[in-house]
């Protein structure tokens, strides 16, 4: 079956970042392709670099850590503790980018099931709007410019 | 995904017809609240509620001169979202393309499994 594959992200208000996928696969398959390091190592890293290592500890109160070196050589890690975990349905975590650690996250991602496909959201809440503008302009700063040139179509269409 | 109806995000701004309009009218320059009523030919509290909207996400600035308040456009708040949100939402198109590989061969082990 045929997948959209652009992820779509809206701004559901000033402070949160909402990012939404389908895809062609039951949810607990996706639950497992999120959550287990071998798994996540393979496609966390999109085009922006490689992933060095990760870290699950996937129970309220786990731990988590991803350490990736990005394109431009330099190394990039994001952390936080699990605060809600519903296997196949949902995880919430803190999310830290250790770049701008006084800027702490809370993602939420949701998967719903139909007809063997399995829908992504995932919710990520800032503490205010300059803290959610730094993350949306993460990827600007480390070269990612060029990938300007291979957008596919945008979700959000400006009127 | 329909957003929550908050104004308080630029895309949700500009959403709004009458917005759009004003926006158009301030690009051709700095305007009055009184004139805006008037070439909108709408009373002066909507048109109050929309710029304080518009205001409220920075895509218009107003200064007092006199008694009057003047407005004016500033396009920055758009042009900047839209290329963060772009950019960011490359990278996650990127990652779920090797996701959906994943999930493929996950499938496949999982038929197998079953056989």
């Amino acid at each position: 079956m045929a997948t959209s594959n652009s992820a779509k992200v809206t701004l559901p208000s000033d402070t949160e970042i909402l990012i939404t996928r389908d895809f062609d696969a039951p949810r607990h398959l996706v639950y497992r392709a999120y959550t287990e390091p071998e798994l996540l190592k393979r496609w966390w890293a999109a085009d922006r670099g490689k992933v060095d290592s990760i870290e699950m500890d996937v129970r309220v109160g786990g731990a988590w850590r991803y350490v990736m070196t990005a394109n431009g050589g330099f190394e990039v890690a994001f952390h936080g503790e699990f605060t809600e975990v519903v296997p196949d349905e949902r995880l919430s975590r803190t999310e830290i980018f250790e770049g701008a650690p006084d800027a702490p996250a809370v993602s939420t991602c949701t998967l719903t099931e139909q007809d063997g496909r399995t829908r992504m959201e995932i919710l990520v809440r800032h503490q205010n709007k300059q803290n959610r503008d730094i993350h949306l302009n993460s990827g600007m700063e480390d070269g990612m410019q060029e990938a300007l040139d291979y957008l596919e179509q945008v979700a959000i269409g400006l009127a | 995904m329909a957003r929550a109806a908050t104004t308080t995000d630029a895309f949700n701004a500009v959403a709004e017809p009458r917005r759009r309009q004003i926006l158009d009218l301030l690009a051709g320059g700095e305007r009055s609240v009184t004139e805006l009523v008037e070439l909108l030919d709408l009373a002066q509290p909507l048109v109050s509620k929309h710029l304080r909207v518009l205001r409220e996400v920075g895509l218009v600035e107003v200064r007092e001169e006199g008694r009057q308040r003047m407005y004016r456009l500033n396009g920055t708040p758009l042009k900047v979202i839209h290329d963060w949100v772009k950019t960011y939402e490359q990278t996650w198109s990127a990652r779920f393309e090797l996701l959906d590989d994943v999930l493929a061969e996950l499938k496949e082990g999982e038929g197998d499994g079953d056989q």
